[in-house]
């Protein structure tokens, strides 16, 4: 058995969710490959060997690869597919947007969004906006898979692995990247962050927004948004924790003026600690929450700031 | 141009969900059914595509059983021109939804697919990617906006790290993410015309395609529950709360 992960990475950096992805494909027991493809990442893909469990690196540097799209990455995987038993992905937007086409061209049912693996061929995934959880047996030849990061533990970091270099096939140039924009941001990675301070859509503004900000900085916390904050333009739209945005799963959760809808629970109930701040003692985040705070966060907020500068 | 747009009928996303007590699923019976979610951003980006005068018609297939011919004339009361069910009561898996949809393809010869990022069933994210994978296409998922430029679609996706945008040449398959529009309401007049609409019925085995499973399900579980918690009595428990629970962190 041998295993592919696709690393995640972005600006020259890889992501914390790769080293976990990693730590998780071990687990499936074979020897663990990594593939990082893009434009100038040989930097990247030293990181990537350097990870505990990281018995290879392929790197393909290609120009064509640089913003990550499907149809090439697609293409890449399928000339490396035969090699594997296993081709993991991320559930991020890269991991959801490649493996599933990837797994329809080599003729495979793809199982996603793994939190759970029981063995090589056995997994557990949440359905229902995580009010289920499946247990899937997948007897297929070859398995394509993605796995929800927060849910496992980092690899650490061990003796440099090899890295190989591979070409990526000519790309069709069915789609072309035009733009990238980007939230632009201190905080650190929210789908992997250990505290995440979240707002909802009670902030009332973009300005009110930033105690949410300035709240998760003095922790040291990535910030995160409910749907409705998002649909309101007072978060950007990665900042959205959900069913359908980021699940995070950190030690500390702090949701402001956050009712809590099932679907924003989707994202954040793998929380270890929840604290909530709301004027509505009936709100489903109050109930969820190990630690529920009653007021006003508009007095709240700047108060509590204040308190911790102190 | 001319769009298919796929829609699926699901469990309602406000019911409250019950797993069956037995482990073998969600209980189903007597439960809310509506069209998922996604897929109404999915009809409703089609239709105000037609509404601009970029698309001549919105043909939309749902897969299922014979009330999934709901959501088809919820579809239609949106503005989508006729829709075809391909009826069947098993539970298909994404590969072979994928592959039901490619053979529609093959008839309709759609420049455009529309789809839903994801079912709130299943919670897969699969069947677009795995619908453009099939055909060879294009795609470009979880979509916020879809602008027509000449013979080619400028789309923005959101993305990790915001938004990208991409140029797709046509044909193409679309996903579509929840801030690509506000669906429509459908008033009742609408939903009367809608009936009018052609709606072609077809059992699944005219199309001729595997849709036998791949995995199994071994057990469907509910998620472990978390322990009561506790009310904070004042503004100074919650600061020294706060202020244990951030310093816990540090000291990791």
């Amino acid at each position: 058995m041998r295993i592919l992960v696709l690393a995640d990475h972005d600006l020259g950096r890889l992501s914390p969710a790769t080293a976990r992805a990693i730590a998780a494909a071990v687990r499936l027991g074979g020897q663990v490959h990594v593939l990082v493809a893009g434009d100038g990442v040989s930097g990247i893909a030293r990181e990537a060997g350097s990870l505990v469990g990281v018995g290879r690196v392929l790197v393909a540097d290609d120009p064509a690869l640089g913003d990550a799209p499907a149809e090439a990455l697609t293409e890449l995987l399928e000339t490396l597919a035969d090699d594997y038993s296993h081709i993991v992905g991320i559930s991020a937007a890269v991991g959801r947007d490649v493996m599933p086409r990837l797994a329809a061209r080599l003729d495979i049912q793809p199982v996603t969004d793994i939190t759970e693996i029981l063995g090589p061929d056995r997994f557990v995934r949440p359905v229902y906006a995580g009010n289920a959880l499946q247990t899937v047996v997948s007897p297929q030849p070859r398995q394509v898979l993605t796995l929800r990061a927060s849910a496992f533990a980092p690899a650490g970091k061990s003796e440099p692995a090899e890295i190989e270099s591979v070409s990526a096939p000519a790309a069709e140039g069915l789609a072309r990247f035009i733009a990238a924009h980007r939230t632009v941001s201190d905080a650190p990675d929210l789908a992997t962050a250990r505290v995440v301070v979240a707002g909802g859509v009670a902030l009332g503004s973009r300005e009110n927004f930033a105690m949410i900000e300035q709240l998760a900085a003095m922790l040291g916390g990535a910030v995160g948004a409910t749907r409705a904050a998002v649909d309101a333009g007072y978060a950007p739209n990665d900042w959205q924790v959900g069913q359908t945005g980021k699940v995070v799963a950190p030690d500390l959760y702090i949701g402001i003026g956050i009712s809590g809808a099932l679907q924003h629970q989707a994202g954040m109930s793998g929380a270890k600690t929840i604290v909530a701040v709301n004027i509505d003692p009936e709100a489903p985040l109050m109930k969820l929450a190990d630690y529920a705070y009653k007021g006003d966060l508009f007095e709240a907020m700047p108060a509590l700031i204040a308190a911790l500068k102190a | 141009m001319k769009i298919l747009v796929a829609a699926k009928r699901v469990i309602d996303h406000n019911v409250r969900l019950r797993v069956k007590p037995d482990g073998s699923g969600v209980e189903t019976a007597g439960v809310r059914m509506s069209m998922n979610p996604f897929c109404k951003h999915a009809v409703e980006a089609a239709v105000r595509l037609k509404e601009a005068g970029h698309a001549d018609e919105i043909v939309v297939v749902s897969i299922g059983p014979k009330q999934a011919s709901d959501v088809l004339l919820t579809a239609l009361a949106m503005g989508a021109d006729r829709g075809i069910l391909i009826e069947t009561d098993a539970a298909i898996e994404t590969l072979g939804i994928a592959r039901l949809l490619r053979a529609a393809v093959a008839e309709e010869k759609p420049d455009l697919v529309l789809l839903g990022k994801q079912s709130v069933d299943g919670d897969n994210n699969h069947t677009g990617q795995m619908l453009a994978g099939l055909l060879g296409w294009p795609q470009a998922t979880f979509a916020s906006a879809i602008l027509v430029e000449g013979d080619a679609i400028r789309v923005t996706r959101e993305v990790d790290y915001g938004r990208s945008e991409h140029l797709l040449g046509l044909p193409a398959v679309v996903t579509a993410d929840l801030r690509l529009n506000t669906p429509r309401n459908t008033a009742l007049p609408a939903v009367m015309q809608a009936r009018k609409k052609p709606l072609a019925i077809r059992p699944v085995a005219e199309f001729g395609v595997d849709i036998a499973p791949r995995l199994t399900i071994d057990k469907t579980a509910s998620p472990p529950t978390r322990g009561a918690g506790q009310t904070l009595a004042g503004f100074d428990e919650l600061v020294a709360t706060v202020r244990r629970l951030a310093a816990a962190e540090e000291d990791r």
